[in-house]
């Protein structure tokens, strides 16, 4: 298959990702009575609460009603251990701890009795297992409360017939139900045998808490992986360990398209500790397995240097020859060149003509990398039938599936683990090192644990795209924004769709920016693979028009707070429409949480400003800056107070951001991520730049490719705006607006517009 | 070839070839997970243990080097107790991801001993080194400045609208 037959599929894949995402975070998942399966009377005793979405409910009894499946939510020991099952990827967002929580409080447990395992892959049971576009939470939300409150349910029901008691009469708190009139107490471990044998309530009408009697959710936890963290114990996927394991390692063409022509396979096969090198053809898939030499070792060194050893001959007649430099000129040549728009509100062209003042403005960004610190590896084990695999994917169900469709195995002959993971952002949603590891362990009778190299990470990426965006915008003689037009251009694999993460956002972004607003786009053919980059398309997006937003406000002579606060507040259409209820369920209530919100986006502004000391005082070479951005259901504004020296040096002083997010599951957490994520965006502001010439990747390491560090890293000030909507995830939210408030803050300090990412390009340091 | 090396206070007999990096000794021979691999050219840190007390890249360390006293972060805690920077890195919750922190505490674990009270530029000084992709820098600095004065916690204090 074609190259760009390839990316195209793959593109088509990733949008239908997030439309799921988006469409199914927004129904409020209700559950009948039939979705809870229980699973009593287990090793051990105690009570075993697993859980399924209904619409999955065909078959589902078969799979743990007979047999003493522990994939549950909700385990009780007698010795009144609680063990709560996390069913997201852990990729460094803190989702073990705060899926614990939200089981532990509707459940009552005491949470130091509590232990958090990660649940084994089976999307049958736990339905929808990745981890991907901030969604874990939202998602996750009702089912997991859901589940705790069940188990409550039957623990107080089992007291209640022991007892002789109505259940209104008895109270649960940290793991102990209690019958006040008699001073009768049972802890859950004593009674979790007998809530076994009681039927399952109907989830559908168990009461869930109010907020404001929550008792665990919303403190400070630390981690419930930490220890194991700071004391070195196995947790990641590079960290799998099995009897007789080998290692493997990958050879694949530097030009995504290239095929084996030929490989010096005799001579590294006889270097020591190899055990075989062989060709995979691939699988005409670029998210699976491309054609490359696969060396299996004894061990991960002599692996790596088998492959230092490989000489390859590719044969690249079908392989991308890109060049980012290129295109890059291309794209700059094209930006003022106006295609028939692709949305228009209004008369721009009247508004433009009747203006107080017109900008205009081009900005570009370059073309990013993931480079979490764990490097894509997996281990694959082919044995009795069953394919077994550990993988630190943030989509490993859908791998799942995935591998056993290549191997053309049933499901049920697939176990997966999840492995903690040393960071995603994004590029594990691609589950390419599990089919490769798969592959190979097809042909090796042993485990096996595929091991990439660093420089393998930065070869084969699924890239953030660059891009250009030309802005021309009005502002009336009142001072208010009266037009935008914008033109993105971008890439594509198919000639039709933008690659994942470029274009325009119309999901998360109010496309309706000004009374009169024009949007075009115009998309040149791409072949290097692009793929999610925390906040696909509004990372960017953001960039451009929260620095143009801006520009517009200096032109108008306007504070910048007070300008946004007007554009936040402007009228607009009404938001998305709510989804349909599934299988043919009532359509659920409209939930609101991902539709922007003018009021959510008021509160934020306005904290940032507050809380960064906006419209203070600073000495020459020192500015503010603001910025706001809406996307994956959360509103964040962030400001940078800086200073820039003669020789573009950049003093960051503090970084404010406020982040409305809806209820904090973890605070503790929650601070982590959202600076975190603002040093992120940092970084890739400042720093990150990938360049690709003859379809080649021109960075292989680190010294190539710099990452904000310790002397760089700014304090930042993090802060939350509980507001009552569901609760969204911050994983990307967090990053959105940094890069304008940096461009503002430069702006306000020296009176220059930096209008391309990373800064470093137009000279600014940090 | 066979090395003896001393790691986290026991001898011990590897036999592999002189040139593989400590790293990979410790990984794939020994089984001690510990130290991480993140770039194999000794820039990111993920690999460091201590030896004689400094942090060294195990990555590009061939066992032939490792000659010295070895530190990992599995040999961090003594008799079960954790190193007081172990235990600040649990209070305050530093990890992300949390695949370089075991580089990161042993990092901080030398600067505190050179340092008892390191200043804010000592900090940059030492841990600059140290990559942390998802950015837990802030937590990392509070958290080597919590070690030296316990009293002082900041970071940790809750700043939420609440």
């Amino acid at each position: 298959m074609q190259l760009s037959e390839q990316l195209a599929r793959h593109e088509a894949k990733m949008r239908a990702l997030y439309a799921e995402f988006e469409t199914l975070v927004r129904q409020v998942e209700t559950f009948g009575r039939r979705s809870f399966l229980k699973l009593a009377g287990m090793t051990g005793g105690g009570l075993v609460l697993a859980f399924k979405l209904e619409a999955q409910a065909s078959g589902a009894q078969a799979d743990g009603a007979g047999t003493p499946d522990l994939n549950a939510f909700v385990r009780i020991a007698p010795d009144d251990t609680v063990t709560l099952f996390s069913k997201c990827p852990e990729i460094g967002q803190g989702i073990k701890t705060a899926f614990g929580l939200i089981i532990a409080e509707e459940l009552d447990a005491d949470w130091k009795k509590v232990k958090v395992e990660q649940a084994p892959v089976k999307p049958k049971i736990y339905g929808y297992m990745g981890a991907g576009g901030s969604t874990s939470i939202p998602r996750g939300w009702d089912q997991l409360r859901q589940a705790g409150a069940a188990a409550r349910a039957m623990l107080v029901a089992a007291a209640a017939k022991q007892w002789n008691v109505p259940t209104s009469e008895l109270s649960a708190s940290a793991s102990v139900v209690t019958h006040k009139a008699s001073g009768r107490k049972a802890t859950y471990g004593e009674l979790a045998q007998a809530a076994a044998s009681l039927p399952v309530p109907d989830v559908a009408t168990l009461p869930l808490k109010n907020r404001a009697d929550y008792k665990l959710i919303g403190k400070r936890y630390t981690g419930v992986d930490n220890r194991k963290i700071v004391t070195g114990q196995p947790l990641f996927g590079v960290d799998v360990e099995l009897p007789g394991m080998l290692i493997a390692n990958l050879v694949m063409c530097p030009a995504p398209g290239g095929k084996v022509k030929s490989a010096n396979l005799d001579e590294i096969k006889k270097m020591p500790g190899v055990v075989d090198a062989f060709v995979l053809e691939g699988t005409d898939d670029l998210t699976e397995v491309k054609p490359c030499v696969a060396i299996v070792a004894k061990s991960t060194w002599e692996a790596f240097k088998a492959k230092a050893a490989l000489k390859m001959e590719w044969d690249e007649s079908n392989a991308s020859k890109d060049s980012l430099t290129q295109l890059a000129a291309k794209a700059k040549d094209l930006a003022r060149k106006l295609p028939a728009p692709a949305s228009n509100i209004g008369d721009v062209d009247k508004a433009f003509a009747s203006a107080g003042k017109v900008v205009e403005a081009e900005y570009d960004y370059a073309m990013v990398a993931h480079q979490h610190l764990e490097p894509q590896n997996a281990t694959a084990w082919w044995h009795d039938g069953v394919m077994e695999i550990w993988s630190p994917s943030q989509g490993s169900d859908r791998g799942l599936a995935g591998v056993a469709k290549m191997l053309k195995l049933s499901e049920d002959k697939m176990i997966v683990h999840q492995t903690r993971a040393g960071g995603g952002f994004g590029r594990r949603l691609m589950n390419d090192y599990m089919f490769q590891a798969a592959a190979i362990a097809m042909k090796v009778s042993a485990p096996v644990k595929l091991q990439w190299k660093r420089e393998d990470d930065f070869a084969q990426d699924f890239f953030r795209a660059g891009g250009f965006h030309y802005l021309k915008g009005a502002v009336g003689t009142d001072g208010k924004l009266s037009a935008i037009q914008t033109h993105s251009v971008g890439f594509s694999a198919d000639g039709t769709h933008a690659v994942t993460g470029s274009g325009r956002s119309n999901n998360s972004f109010p496309t309706d920016m000004a009374p009169n607003t024009r949007h075009a786009i115009t998309l040149l053919p791409l072949l290097t693979p692009c793929g999610a980059w925390r906040g696909p398309t509004d990372n960017v997006q953001w960039f451009a028009s929260g620095s143009f937003l801006h520009e517009l406000s200096v032109a108008a002579g306007r504070d910048h707070v007070e300008f946004l606060l007007e554009w936040v507040n402007r009228p607009r259409a009404a938001g998305p429409q709510q989804g349909q209820g599934a299988d043919g369920r009532p359509a659920p209530a409209p939930d609101t949480s991902r539709i922007f919100n003018a009021g959510r986006a008021t509160g934020v502004v306005k904290m940032a400003a507050e809380k960064s000391g906006w419209g203070k005082k600073l000495p020459a070479g020192s500015g503010l800056g603001i910025s706001f951005a809406f996307g994956y259901g959360g509103h964040v504004a962030e400001a940078v107070e800086l200073s820039v020296d003669a020789k573009k040096h950049i003093t960051i002083h503090k970084i404010t951001a406020v982040a409305d997010i809806g209820p904090i599951i973890n605070i503790g957490g929650a601070d982590n991520q959202l600076q975190c994520g603002v040093l992120f965006a940092l970084s890739a502001a400042m720093f990150e730049g990938i360049g690709v010439e003859q379809g080649r990747v021109q960075q292989t390491n680190f010294h190539q490719y710099p990452i904000l560090r310790m002397r760089s890293a700014p304090p930042v000030e993090p802060y939350f705006i509980q507001s009552d909507f569901r609760p969204a995830g911050l994983g990307e939210p967090s990053v959105l607006p940094l890069a304008a408030a940096l461009g503002n803050a430069i702006f306000a300090a020296t009176g220059t517009r930096v209008r391309t990412m990373p800064f470093s390009r137009a000279g600014y340091s940090i | 070839m066979a090395f003896v090396l001393n790691i986290n206070r026991k001898a011990t007999t590897v036999d592999v070839p002189g040139d593989m990096p400590l790293l990979w000794v410790l990984r794939d021979v020994l089984n001690m997970k510990g130290s991480k691999y993140g770039c194999g050219v000794g820039i990111c840190g993920s690999c460091t243990v201590l030896m004689d007390g400094h942090p060294v890249r195990s990555c590009v360390t061939p066992v032939s080097k490792a000659t010295g006293k070895i530190v990992t972060i599995e040999g961090l805690a003594e008799d079960g107790e954790l190193h007081p920077v172990q235990q600040a890195w649990i209070d305050l919750d530093v990890a992300q991801c949390g695949y370089c922190q075991g580089g990161q505490i042993l990092g901080a674990t030398a600067l505190l001993k050179e340092h008892p009270k390191p200043t804010d530029a000592q900090i940059d000084e030492a841990m600059n080194g140290l990559l942390c992709r998802c950015g837990a820098y802030k937590r990392i600095r509070a958290a080597i400045h919590h070690v030296a004065e316990p009293q002082t916690r900041t970071e940790g204090a809750i700043h939420a609208a609440e």
